[in-house]
């Protein structure tokens, strides 16, 4: 360890004021903060201050997205194998997958990191850590067939128009993530939608069995043959067709539950979300209709299919883009979940709606806030005339 | 006695080195000094001169807006430094003692005896007024306003932080005669809050409205308590005393003359034997930390961990504080120290592994632990800050200097040390006690 600071003290200089590198000094103080925590002591207000930092709090969101990540590799393996009419261990499946998802992890982070040290250069400040967990959702909301131009191009403009724009990590209005979704799906929707992208290959079409689809469980209920839809406990473990890594409500749940034990994801949020959705899902089978059979789709299997799980759990919570206030963030997931099944059942246009309802309900956040403080303030106000 | 008022939200910071029931007399300190820079907003105006004598009482500045505010000198002796800072900002008057203890009479006598006009013109004249602290805005009072109510904190919750059912164990008719004469003078209500589940010798206190606090650190913090029993509205002034500083008062104006002497707790993990200390209102440190301390790179801070400010080792103690904290500096480097678990590092998240031992006491630094960031983590304020009160917005407001929304929002009831554990768990260190105080002198400057 100490041979390790030595080094770093000693290119120290080169980076700083006045070094020859002083145009990376941001890029060097992102490395040395990685290695070390830094020396820096308070000088203003308390002396002591929590070990918490924002770079502990976005390691524990990845780490919470490894169980998602790890089961989205070997998923796609798996889909491909199905595709193409063979049988492969989970192992082979595994390496498959990723071979296949570990390059868009690069190309996401690549291009991502490249951009916020750019920003944090120019603006002179700190490399802000937000990123290392938006460069992880991207990879796990893309269909895996996605070309890696498309994954670098819709990355860059999530992290320039979604955030930086703004003034960074902290100020951005709409998630970055679903931002680089949104993108994907609206720039390229011929390539982006359909039945073939979402199993490795099937795009090629080489070696595919006769009369495989490749449709995914919500394409297939959206065009109304409930038949085809795969069994509970398929839904439930995620060894369905899907985006890499938000297919397995189980392996998301393992990540929930990290996030709610270190307090990092907000349960209310989460449980207002999954409450929103629950709700619009019963509505719809009360007024279920024998034309639009989707309508009649159990409600508690909306909670288990398409993006719903890995929303509610990773992407609704951003802190950022969500409600501040504590009221506020139960009226905001529970739009955002109410809202998403609204979308994903009754326009036809959209087989998903989680996305839009998120990036929607983001919108909203600020209003929302708005509302509550007001209230707040009347309520402020009330109890000096009482006690007066 | 009252009903006892449940504080749910706040933090304990358990760490090492609480004083322990001992009393030690400190060899007398030499040096002596009065710091302009413990009172927010003050300009003073200086009233003496290098190597001038000064008895006990004797003004050394006076509030230059308010110049019946005077701070007067706790010893007799010389003036032998008035130390200054960038421009010319007056850092600290310091008087050497010379033992003698020539006092500057006052009319002595209690609240029985005097009338309230005397009483306040004998706590101008001894330099005790400063004690008294106004809400809104954690200056000192103006003697013109009428309260209406005084509040004292009768114990302190922060960490390492005094006992003052010790302290005060011996001078309760003091302390009595305090809270008589500050009822008498000001002709408000006097309130006393007391801790839940401790045997306080303050419970027999009279003419005064008792009420007791239970709950985590800020429980202690006077600003909570008002919070609880009448929050202070636009318009309204409270005052606030500390509890080692009414029997002062009371000891003073029972004899006539400051006396100045008071007892402080020496904590922290770095000192050797931390106990009390029978000392003098402003006194040197040095003898106070000499040979009890560790070694190695150590911060003094003069007041609590959250609030104190950091003194050298060859300063003075603060106006207000009754407590010196020693703490381990964190100026190192740790290597991949935020992706560790973290078995022995403090934290209100459940992210570091030291969830496990609830109960132990920590060794903590003062370093950061992370660099500072925008406002990310939502609802961290919340759990800290027992108030009607939305932290974050609050501060969004200061930040924005947008008064109407700060005086919405409660600005009037807050002071720096209220949001003190705001500070300590900020995911993105914040420094909310400075902004807190930014926005009261904002607001001092648009209302006068």
């Amino acid at each position: 360890m100490d041979g390790l600071r030595k080094i770093v003290d000693q290119l120290k200089p080169t980076f700083s004021k006045g070094g020859k590198l002083a145009k990376l000094e941001s890029t060097f103080e992102a490395f040395e903060t990685f290695l070390f925590v830094p020396n820096k002591t308070t000088h203003v207000g308390s002396h002591v201050r929590d070990y918490m930092d924002l770079k502990r709090t976005m390691v524990i969101v990845v780490l919470a997205m490894i169980p998602a990540l790890l089961f989205g590799m070997y998923n796609v393996g798996l889909q491909h194998s199905i595709s193409i009419g063979e049988t492969w261990s989970i192992m082979d499946s595994f390496l498959f997958g990723l071979i296949k998802v570990l390059p868009i992890i690069v190309v996401s982070y690549v291009t991502g990191l490249g951009i916020e040290f750019a920003f944090a250069q120019v603006r002179h400040h700190e490399v802000n850590e937000g990123f290392l967990v938006s460069g992880m959702l991207i990879p796990l909301i893309v269909p895996v067939d996605v070309p890696l131009w498309m994954v670098a191009l819709a990355t860059a403009f999530a992290v320039i128009i979604g955030k930086e724009v703004f003034g960074g990590t902290g100020m951005n209005i709409v998630n970055p993530a679903l931002t680089a979704r949104a993108f994907l799906f609206f720039a390229y929707p011929a390539q982006m939608s359909g039945d073939k992208i979402w199993v490795e290959g099937l795009s090629q079409g080489e070696g595919i069995v006769d009369g495989y689809s490749g449709a995914t469980a919500l394409a297939e209920a959206a065009a109304g043959n409930m038949q085809n839809l795969p069994s509970v406990a398929e839904m439930f473990f995620g060894t369905i067709i899907g985006s890499i890594g938000e297919t397995s409500t189980f392996a998301i749940l393992i990540g929930a539950l990290i996030l709610l034990y270190t307090g990092v994801g907000n349960w209310k949020i989460m449980l207002s979300f999954v409450v929103g959705g629950f709700l619009m899902g019963t509505l719809l089978n009360v007024f279920a209709t024998d034309t639009n059979p989707y309508m009649s789709l159990p409600a508690y299997q909306h909670l288990f299919l398409g993006g719903f799980a890995f929303g509610a759990v990773f992407m609704i919570t951003d802190p950022v883009t969500a409600a501040q206030t504590e009221r506020g963030k139960w009226i905001y997931g529970f739009l955002g979940g109410f809202i998403a099944i609204l979308v994903r059942v009754v326009n036809p246009a959209y087989p998903e709606g989680v996305m839009l309802a998120i990036l929607l309900v983001n919108v909203f956040a600020p209003l929302i806030d708005y509302y509550v403080v007001k209230g707040h303030v009347k309520r402020r106000m009330k109890r000096f005339a009482v006690k007066a | 006695m009252s009903e006892v008022v449940k504080i749910k939200k706040g933090l304990d910071i358990k760490m090492v080195g609480k004083a322990e029931h001992t009393l030690q007399v400190s060899k007398s300190s030499d040096l002596f000094a009065i710091k302009p820079t413990d009172f927010h907003n003050l300009t003073p105006k200086l009233l003496v001169r290098v190597d001038d004598e000064v008895k006990v009482g004797t003004a050394l500045f006076q509030d230059k807006y308010r110049p019946e505010i005077k701070f007067t000198s706790p010893v007799s002796g010389k003036v032998v430094a008035v130390n200054r800072g960038e421009r010319r900002r007056i850092l600290e008057v310091v008087i050497e003692s010379d033992g003698k203890h020539d006092v500057l009479e006052f009319k002595k006598g209690s609240a029985a005896t005097l009338s309230a006009d005397e009483i306040k013109e004998n706590l101008l004249g001894m330099g005790l007024w400063p004690f008294i602290k106004q809400r809104p805005y954690g200056i000192i009072a103006n003697p013109e306003t009428k309260p209406k109510a005084i509040f004292i904190s009768g114990f302190d919750s922060a960490p390492l932080a005094p006992d003052y059912a010790f302290i005060l164990k011996d001078q309760l008719s003091s302390f009595q005669t305090g809270i008589d004469l500050l009822a008498k003078m000001s002709g408000a209500p006097v309130h006393v809050s007391l801790p839940a589940g401790q045997d306080s010798p303050l419970k027999q206190v009279k003419n005064a409205k008792l009420h007791t606090f239970a709950g985590p650190h800020p429980a202690g913090n006077v600003g909570i308590q008002i919070h609880h029993i009448a929050p202070i509205n636009k318009g309204e002034t409270a005052w606030t005393v500390g509890p080692q500083e009414v029997a002062m008062i009371g000891r003073s104006l029972e004899n006539g003359h400051l006396i100045a002497e008071k007892i402080v707790a020496l904590a922290g993990s770095e000192v050797i034997k931390p106990q009390y200390y029978k000392t003098t209102l402003g006194a040197s440190i040095k003898e106070i930390v000499a040979a009890n301390i560790k070694d190695g790179n150590v911060r003094y801070i003069s007041g609590n961990v959250l609030t104190g400010t950091k003194i050298s080792k060859s300063n003075f103690l603060g106006f207000y504080d009754s407590l010196l904290s020693v703490i381990p500096e964190g100026d190192y480097y740790e290597l991949f120290g935020w992706a560790l678990p973290g078995f022995g590092k403090f934290s209100t998240s459940r992210t570091f592994f030291s969830w496990l031992t609830p109960n132990k006491e920590y060794r903590l630094d003062t370093n950061y632990h992370g660099g500072e960031r925008a406002f990310v983590m939502s609802g961290e304020y919340n759990k800290v800050v027992p108030m009607e009160v939305m932290p974050v917005q609050l501060l969004k407001a200061i930040l924005a200097e947008d008064i109407d929304a700060m005086e919405q929002l409660g600005i009037y009831e807050v002071i720096e040390e209220d949001f003190a554990l705001c500070e300590f768990v900020c995911t993105s260190k914040i420094d909310s006690q400075e902004i807190i105080r930014n926005g009261l002198n904002l607001m001092i400057k648009e209302l006068s």
